[in-house]
């Protein structure tokens, strides 16, 4: 039986607005066209190399795989990708696939700013037009992050409806779209929203899989036990499980920001907590009510404060194929400190909650077992608000 | 043939559109009240939701201060119920999927008919997702609206030949709200919408004065406005419903010149 379009189980689909359908339709056509082509494709190695610094380093964690006892560690550095996460490898993709459609204008969502910057990075370097929407809450939290991407060029427009998070961002952007659709693409930065987006923003974070699966191959001569990645939407989650989806001896642990913990209303963690239903454009699980009212989700992470998660992680749950874990904003910060001293990387609070299931994991696993985490950003956004986390107030 | 057809029997129609439960229930029976006796022909009712994204700011406005106000989805079913006794005139509601599908669907579409709803619009369930309602849709007799945008194009066909009710015509990009102008050529639209269903159709989003949805009716079999009538609510509250009354009779009489 043949699956409907854009669909992951029953999770995925197009729940958009019809002015929005002839510009999603047009997307999928491009990308169907530009992901054979050849050129295409030399375009986007010859950026990902030589402009943000591909391949990642695969780093044998020695010094905390020797602290916990356990399992051996690597760490699949997103973290030093120019810009300082993996948005750029999806921005990268997505900014040249415009540039082909004839597209001038960029508009785009953030949360914690990384995908803003990323974004605001390729339209600087390809001469486009960028506008980013990103709630006014975490223009707060991370206003490092905001005036990078002005310096960059881009107009930043802070969303003040809602929760002014992460997900009016996204509702703000789709806004946006609605209003100007010729001369504009919308850069979704995770794998969420209509198809195509999830499968478009799949392939282009599943260069991390690709590379580490090569990379521990090379290193151990077999692949791990585990891969371990933060999840809000799951862009570099699924960018780290999917060359090893077919591997079923490979467990994929997706780390789900749990906020204040799973048993307060201060939560993110989308499949623990949520339930099935239909926003942004897809079919997915959703913390909401028992009305389908979407619920203000909480995480001190800005890049995990939202209340979905993409369809492809959704069916990877449904069908037992990955896990996800909640994870607290106590055991992040833990883990944000614990990677800074061991081993001298500050990993971005979101990539933190992986680092700190980890910790968890690995001494109960044997010394020959391998676990790979995804440091899918670098921590000096956050060293601000972490500092006021534990009582420092300090200028950023 | 669908109830909603007599809404276009009484020449143009008007179309307002409340949000239910901004800012109270008891506001907005007197709201429909008063709408439908000056001459509305078809009233939306809004099932609010926390992040309505075909909205502008003005409908968000009302979103968040029924959801405040405590209303939900039990809450209005019992009331259009209540609401059926003595209001003649087609209802649909608008809403999300999200709202219908967390509902459970099949439950939701027996209550629209069991309270009397007619209709339905789903701005974010474009014609590739109707199945997700269509078939418990048509089980309970609820037409499912279907909406064609500026954008549409090549899929206006597609789109009216399996219409129900009335067609929503989308005037303008973007969100709803108040527009000085409206550019998008609805001739054309409505030329292609006729030579595929006899289904009548309706423009809305960015209609708010008289002249505007006279122009609009003139060039389809109706007119649907908003934000310009939360925008009474916003002003007047409690005290709305002989405002709204008054702005519909204006509008019914302009859209039938």
């Amino acid at each position: 039986m043949s699956e409907k379009k854009g669909r992951f189980g029953v999770h995925g689909g197009q729940y958009i607005p019809e002015t929005l359908m002839n510009a999603i339709i047009e997307l999928e056509e491009a990308y169907e066209h530009y992901k054979n082509d050849p050129e295409f494709n030399r375009e986007l190695t010859a950026l990902l190399n030589d402009y943000a610094g591909r391949p990642s380093l695969l780093y044998r964690a020695d010094k905390m795989t020797a602290d916990l006892g356990g399992a051996k560690i690597y760490l699949k550095r997103e973290d030093l990708n120019h810009t300082g996460s993996h948005k750029i490898n999806n921005v990268l993709g997505q900014a040249l696939l415009a540039k082909k459609m004839g597209k001038t204008r960029l508009i785009a969502e953030t949360g914690a700013g990384q995908h803003g910057v990323a974004t605001a990075t390729a339209a600087a370097l390809m001469g486009m037009e960028c506008v980013v929407f990103m709630g006014e809450e975490d223009t707060k939290r991370q206003a490092l992050n905001v005036y990078r991407m002005r310096l960059l060029g881009a107009e930043v427009i802070p969303v003040t409806t809602g929760t002014a998070t992460l997900k009016d961002a996204v509702s703000e952007a789709m806004r946006e779209w609605t209003k100007r659709i010729s001369d504009t693409h919308y850069c979704l930065g995770s794998v969420m929203g209509p198809h195509p987006f999830p499968t478009i923003v799949r392939d282009f974070q599943a260069v991390i899989s690709r590379e580490s699966r090569a990379q521990i191959l090379e290193a151990e001569g077999r692949l791990p036990d585990a891969v371990i990645a933060c999840v809000g939407g799951g862009s570099n989650a699924i960018g780290s499980f999917y060359h090893y989806i077919p591997d079923e001896g490979v467990r994929l642990i997706g780390c789900e920001a749990a906020g204040r913990g799973i048993d307060t209303f201060e939560t993110a963690a989308t499949v623990n907590m949520g339930r099935i239903g239909i926003f942004h454009g897809m079919k997915s699980y959703f913390c909401q009510d028992e009305y389908g009212q979407i619920a203000p989700v909480y995480s001190i992470s800005a890049g995990l404060d939202y209340p979905g998660v993409g369809p492809e992680h959704a069916h990877l749950h449904d069908i037992g194929r990955a896990e996800y874990v909640p994870v607290t904003d106590d055991e992040a910060v833990n883990a944000f400190e614990y990677l800074s001293r061991t081993d001298g990387i500050i990993p971005a609070i979101e990539s933190a909650h992986a680092v700190a299931y980890a910790m968890k994991l690995a001494p109960t696993m044997d010394k020959d077992k391998i676990i790979i985490i995804t440091i899918s950003g670098r921590g000096d956004k956050d060293c601000a608000a972490i500092a006021r986390y534990r009582g420092e107030d300090i200028n950023e | 043939m669908s109830n909603i057809r007599s809404a276009f029997t009484n020449g143009k129609a008007f179309i307002p559109f409340i949000t239910c439960g901004d800012p109270d229930l008891e506001t907005t029976a007197k709201a429909v009240r008063a709408a439908a006796e000056n001459g509305a022909d078809l009233i939306e009712l809004g099932i609010p939701f926390s992040d309505p994204t075909a909205e502008g700011p003005v409908i968000q406005g009302a979103n968040i201060r029924a959801l405040a106000g405590g209303v939900t989805t039990d809450k209005i079913f019992d009331f259009v119920k209540e609401l059926r006794r003595d209001v003649k005139i087609p209802m649909v509601f608008m809403t999300y999927a999200n709202v219908v599908f967390s509902y459970d669907a099949e439950r939701f579409m027996a209550r629209c008919c069991e309270s009397g709803i007619d209709g339905i619009i789903l701005p974010d369930l474009p014609f590739e997702e109707k199945d997700e309602f269509s078939a418990v849709a048509k089980q309970y007799g609820v037409d499912l609206i279907s909406l064609i945008a500026p954008t549409s194009e090549n899929r206006i066909a597609m789109i009216a030949k399996e219409a129900e009710g009335f067609i929503y015509v989308v005037s303008s990009l973007g969100v709803t709200g108040e527009r000085t102008e409206i550019t998008t050529n609805i001739g054309d639209i409505v030329k292609v919408i006729r030579e595929n269903t006899d289904v009548p159709c309706a423009v809305g989003f960015g209609i708010s004065k008289p002249e505007q949805a006279q122009k609009m009716a003139a060039l389809s079999d109706g007119a649907i406005v908003g934000s310009a009538i939360i925008k009474l609510l916003e002003k007047y509250g409690k005290d709305a419903p002989d405002h709204i009354g008054a702005y519909v009779r204006e509008m019914k009489n302009a859209v039938m010149k």
